[in-house]
């Protein structure tokens, strides 16, 4: 602000702000010291402090298959909604057909579908396909809702990137395949990195399809965590949460890194 | 290009053609295998019944009053979720686009952080915060203001306030988008004709930021119509949304007709509640953002 001194009315609206940005940020937070409490009662501060909730979920074999199944998930679906998202959403930067370029608002229909109804449909087709209970029916079902996230983010891209370097590149006898990969490909690269992340969290964090269809040994972590806090709140699931939100942290500082690789290149 | 172009297609712009349709196929055979299949085999069970077709499904909407006081009470708390949000949202953003230096990444990085936390994460916080036991009641009685706990959990308060919480980057992301693009000039050319710092927001700033608020409120709003985690894990039986509904329909009942006449009328509402708001700007506005 170029003012040194600001209104009351100014200060009333910074305070406000403040404050919501704690009750933000707070219950995010909170968990964190939680996790380190030496009770079994939640309650603030803890009255001693240890790992014990952090050996109670490294020690239980079935946390241990939970995050793992979680970590597979997330990862393997990531990738694949990129390649699949970023094809598609060249193809409907590329089309001059109206028609084809309405195809979007289907791709994005995972996202505006209310979730519940996406797991039921879900849970139908994998009961008729033998997918319930499996990693493939899992990484399939992620694929479909991290798409949407890399759709958008890559359009946005594309947009910004100016079509002529492509042209250039293939007028000098690379053919579009070669032309993606060495001139398109890098200067998207912010935005498709934005989608996989979107795409990474998305699987990581999704409950309501897993509960429809995951099961024995391929339940996701958010279906236990989801079923142990229907039935009592443990401690344990403040140290699996304190280390989602560490995951979650990093996210934030990949997102900072990869949008200030972008700002630097747009200046370029 | 021209349409008379378009019918005397060259080999290479056939090539094209076929390329940029085989590069949608996946996404596209995804998608409709996992959602527009179902959705088409839930529309017509919906209207299935043990001796063919029925409306039996649909008219249990006017007889059981179940239905209606969920869909209802689904309908008041994304109302009340929607606009506590834009109540503490828009200040939130207008200050994040207004300050300079190091404010912006600091405001933006503390409605980040929660947005990327797990929805779980974030639904247990709200739990041990608001428990009969729980902080917030801790506090209240350690404070001397209250001296039994206030029932904060389990009922709809519980569900609003981590719905609330959950939900609100949605709308600062697109207000801050949206605040971001208002040229500065503009709000100085209105202040240079003597307009106070009120009217100039109110008669300059406000309209120009009303897609900021439609694009953040239609995410909200639809958003909370669905939403499952939180009344699930905070409602304590006492929130019965129209998402519980459906789902109760099939685990416990194993009620498909219901649930896929539930989830038609649902999805009809949120396809009807995108329309008119696209009519206002345009769909990919909306979803921009996450």
């Amino acid at each position: 602000m170029e003012r040194i001194s600001l209104s009351p009315s100014q200060i009333m609206l910074r305070v406000f702000v403040g404050v919501v940005l704690l009750w933000l940020i707070i219950p995010v937070l909170i968990i964190i010291p939680m996790s380190f409490s030496g009770a079994r009662f939640l309650s603030f501060p803890p009255p001693s402090w240890s790992l014990r909730w952090y050996q109670a979920y490294l020690t239980n074999p079935a946390w241990m298959q939970a995050t793992k199944t979680s970590l597979i998930l997330a990862t393997s679906s990531a990738v694949l909604a990129t390649i699949i998202g970023t094809a598609a959403a060249y193809a409907l930067n590329m089309t001059q057909s109206r028609w084809v370029k309405n195809l979007q608002i289907v791709l994005l229909l995972p996202l505006v579908v209310p979730i519940v109804i996406t797991a039921v449909g879900v849970f139908l087709v994998y009961a008729q396909i033998g997918l319930i209970a499996t990693l493939s029916g899992l990484i399939l079902a992620n694929v479909m809702l991290g798409m949407p996230y890399v759709i958008t983010s890559v359009l946005v891209g594309l947009r910004k990137f100016d079509p002529t370097q492509e042209m250039v590149a293939r007028s000098l006898g690379m053919n579009r395949w070669r032309a993606f990969f060495t001139v398109v490909l890098p200067q998207i690269r912010p935005s498709v990195i934005t989608g996989m992340l979107f795409a990474f969290i998305s699987a990581l964090d999704e409950t309501v399809v897993s509960l429809f269809i995951s099961g024995g040994d391929y339940q996701t972590l958010t279906k236990r965590m989801f079923t142990a806090l229907r039935d009592e709140i443990d401690p344990t699931i403040a140290a699996i949460s304190t280390l989602l939100t560490g995951i979650s942290f990093i996210m934030v500082l990949l997102m900072a890194m990869n949008a200030r690789a972008s700002e630097s290149r747009g200046k370029a | 290009m021209t349409k008379n172009v378009t019918n005397f297609l060259s080999p290479e712009e056939r090539r094209e053609r076929r390329m940029i349709l085989l590069l949608l196929a996946p996404a596209l055979a995804v998608v409709g295998l996992l959602l527009i299949g179902p959705l088409i085999w839930m529309g017509w069970q919906s209207f299935q019944g043990p001796d063919g077709f029925t409306l039996d499904h649909y008219a249990r909407f006017l007889s059981d009053t179940v239905y209606l006081s969920s869909f209802v009470q689904t309908f008041r708390i994304a109302f009340v979720v929607t606009i506590a949000a834009l109540l503490l949202g828009y200040p939130i953003a207008y200050v994040a686009a207004k300050s300079q230096g190091i404010w912006p990444p600091i405001i933006l990085g503390m409605v980040l952080l929660p947005f990327w936390t797990s929805v779980l994460v974030r639904a247990y916080a709200w739990l041990i915060l608001l428990q009969r036991r729980g902080l917030v009641n801790t506090m209240l009685i350690e404070t001397g203001v209250i001296d039994k706990p206030l029932i904060l959990v389990n009922n709809e308060f519980g569900t609003v306030m981590a719905t609330l919480h959950i939900l609100l980057p949605f709308m600062v992301l697109p207000l801050y988008a949206t605040m971001k693009k208002i040229p500065a000039e503009l709000e100085m050319a209105g202040a240079s004709l003597g307009g106070g710092g009120w009217l100039v927001f109110r008669s300059v700033f406000l309209p120009l930021s009303l897609p900021g608020v439609i694009a953040g409120s239609v995410l909200v709003f639809v958003l909370t119509l669905g939403f499952y985690i939180t009344p699930e894990l905070l409602g304590g039986g006492r929130t019965f949304l129209v998402s519980m509904l459906v789902s109760r329909n099939i685990e416990l009942y194993n009620e498909w007709g219901a649930a896929s006449s539930i989830s038609m009328v649902l999805l009809l509402l949120v396809f009807l509640i995108f329309r008119l708001a696209s009519m206002l700007i345009p769909f990919e506005r909306i979803m921009g953002t996450r």
